[in-house]
């Protein structure tokens, strides 16, 4: 187990500038998921810190010692790929005692170390088998028993999952939910895909231009985006966003539509001092409207329902507020009729609102 | 749906194996296959005869009398030059040229490759440009400072000077062809490799040569004809005593003294080309994919 800390780093390729001045503190036993689209800096910034790629700058700190210089065997790290990078012409054992033998680990102990992680990933059965023998999932399984068995303390995992289908998807990852359970080692996991980064994170760092955006837990990236590219980048169908003007007059405070209608924001935590006709955008969740009663919401907003769209356990209503798309999360026992024009409800204490401008929340 | 009755079998009649342009085809094939057999057929037919019978001038009349005189000549007494002992002694310098060569050319191009496309030093492809670059050089041009040099070390006229000459000009085809081929296994492989705590030569000797087989073939095949058909090295720097068979076939050919014996020439011309033959034969199907894969494609 060891902490890792990445200070002011700098990574370029060429005279292009990927990440840039980035900081991360990660606590021992930690799971910290980076999230992002496609170009993000996020499998960049894991093979730095896998070391196998040179820094511009900064620092790399593992377990409380500088390591960005170090070659990646002595960093203390294993690393699972997308690819699985299973070596192909051995066997699961042959991958699997590969680097203890680099590290010229004893005859016995390498046995003892294989069978427990075998036994760790139901891999037993597979141990004299080729890669090319095995599914997507075994390949994967074995790809991270050749973490295990060098005992690293941060394992390094870059979209592991990415190449399963969806159903193996959910198994392992429940899989590597329970192996950061049962070993309690940091790990660091890249993904673009928000379910995995939601389910399995401790802190999610969503990135996006080689900077963090907002460093959270999944909860709190959930609920309260620091940003419009936050709240847009996560949650399935995106957040809907509306925008308009913020107004101050007239006692509480209220977000007006272009054609007029104004929206009470009474009880919306602002950030800071806004002031009067700020143009802004309103954010709210498809399962944080209710279309059909008020309950103890305190606000309202006209939606045009245009169509119903049942996907099992809950229905979509998608329908449009002023110019932009909207959508709503019901019970998919619940019917709606569309066409047509409801209020819908909602506290603008589950909203979010963000400068028009900049994006950030306000 | 319609029921099939699957007893039946396949319905609609079987299409025809024999079309007019299969026709057409095999008929190309056979004829374009009689152009370039043709050469052998007369070289063997005329090893075979006395020199009596060929002063006749049938061309392509088989021999009355056919008899392994010529060959036998040919392989153990014709004249090269002042000796007398055939084309036997070439045929060992060459084989003492061949081995060491091939083994050295494509262990140093493996071992360039593998550097250039996965460790990517600080200045690798400049380093690869101009290796590039010298392949396209005449070697004529590099001839007389090859002279110089080796003979400033003392390597000149002797095998290990042409083992040295034929690895240098070995060197950019073999990179090209081994850099082309790592750079189709996917670099996870070698980063996890790396995180494993593989060096430069663990990883080389453990991962990727065992991958490396089909790409090694081509290259062993590339090399072998090619150093075995070389004529210029072998004479410039093998030294008198080591020519190889194809300076030795030349100097049986083209001697100038007494009757030109087309037997002896054409028996020792075969003997000469057995080995780039054999391989041909065998190798087919790799010697196509390596032109098709490595040496051409960027």
């Amino acid at each position: 187990m060891a902490s890792v800390s990445i200070r002011k780093l700098d990574i370029e390729f060429g005279s292009i500038k990927v990440i840039r001045e980035l900081d991360l503190e990660i606590a021992e036993g930690e799971f910290i998921v980076l999230l992002g689209p496609s170009g993000c800096g996020k499998s960049t910034l894991l093979n730095a810190v896998a070391g196998l790629l040179d820094v511009a700058g900064g620092q790399i700190w593992i377990g409380g010692k500088n390591v960005t210089w170090e070659e990646p065997k002595d960093r203390g790290i294993g690393m699972v790929f997308q690819s699985y990078a299973l070596y192909p012409r051995m066997t699961v054992r042959g991958n699997l005692t590969f680097g203890l033998k680099m590290a010229r680990t004893p005859k016995a102990d390498i046995e003892a170390r294989v069978a427990k992680a075998a036994k760790i990933l139901q891999i037993e059965p597979l141990l004299e088998r080729r890669p090319s023998e095995l599914s997507g999932g075994q390949r994967q399984r074995v790809a991270i028993g050749r973490a295990l068995v060098r005992d690293v303390d941060v394992f390094l995992f870059d979209e592991p999952l990415s190449n399963l289908d969806a159903k193996l998807r959910t198994e392992l990852r429940v899989e590597i939910k329970r192996l950061h359970h049962e070993l309690g080692s940091t790990m660091i996991y890249v993904t673009h895909d928000q379910i995995e980064a939601l389910t399995l994170a401790d802190r999610i760092a969503v990135m996006n231009g080689g900077i963090i955006q907002q460093l959270a837990s999944p909860k709190e990236i959930y609920r309260r985006p620091i940003n419009r590219f936050v709240a847009g980048f996560v949650g399935s169908p995106a957040m809907n966003f509306v925008d308009g003007t913020l107004s101050f007059s007239g006692g509480s405070p209220a977000f007006v539509l272009p054609d007029g209608a104004r929206i009470d924001l009474s009880g919306y935590a602002f950030l800071g001092q806004v002031e009067e006709g700020r143009k802004a955008t309103l954010g709210i969740r498809p399962e944080q409207v209710d279309p059909f009663e008020r309950g103890d919401h305190t606000s309202q907003l006209p939606v045009n329902l245009t169509m119903l769209e049942p996907m099992g356990a809950d229905s979509l209503v998608w329908g449009r507020v002023g110019s932009s798309s909207f959508s709503i999360r019901i019970d998919g026992d619940q019917h709606i009729d569309t066409p047509a024009r409801i209020d819908a409800f909602f506290s603008p204490d589950h909203a979010s609102i963000f400068d028009a401008a900049s994006g950030n929340r306000l | 749906m319609t029921s099939v009755d699957l007893a039946a079998g396949p319905s609609g009649p079987r299409p025809k194996r024999l079309t007019a342009g299969r026709v057409g085809l095999y008929a190309f094939l056979v004829i374009a296959a009689l152009f370039f057999l043709i050469p052998l057929y007369v070289m063997i037919i005329t090893s075979l005869k006395p020199m009596s019978e060929i002063r006749l001038g049938n061309l392509f009349a088989l021999p009355s009398d056919p008899s392994f005189y010529a060959w036998a000549k040919a392989w153990s007494s014709a004249c090269t030059g002042l000796n007398c002992d055939g084309i036997h002694v070439g045929m060992l310098n060459s084989v003492k040229i061949l081995i060491p060569s091939v083994i050295v050319s494509i262990s140093v191009g493996a071992v360039t490759g593998y550097a250039l496309s996965f460790w990517r030093p600080k200045g690798s492809n400049f380093l690869f440009a101009v290796l590039l670059l010298g392949a396209f050089i005449p070697y004529q041009v590099f001839l007389y400072p090859l002279v110089r040099m080796l003979s400033i070390v003392s390597l000149y006229n002797s095998i290990p000077g042409v083992v040295f000459v034929h690895s240098i000009f070995g060197l950019p085809l073999m990179t090209l062809l081994f850099r082309n081929f790592y750079a189709g296994i996917p670099i996870d492989l070698f980063k996890a490799a790396r995180v494993d705590g593989g060096g430069f030569w663990a990883i080389f000797l453990r991962l990727m040569l065992p991958l490396s087989t089909p790409i090694i073939v081509v290259a062993a095949i590339l090399q072998i004809t090619g150093i075995w058909n070389d004529f210029l090295f072998g004479l410039i720097f093998a030294g008198r005593e080591n020519f190889p068979m194809t300076v030795q076939l030349n100097n049986i050919v083209n001697s100038s003294f007494g009757e030109k014996e087309y037997n002896v020439n054409m028996a020792a011309t075969i003997l000469t080309a057995l080995v780039p033959l054999f391989v041909y034969f065998v190798s087919g199907r790799w010697f196509v994919r390596g032109i098709a894969s490595g040496a051409v494609k960027g």
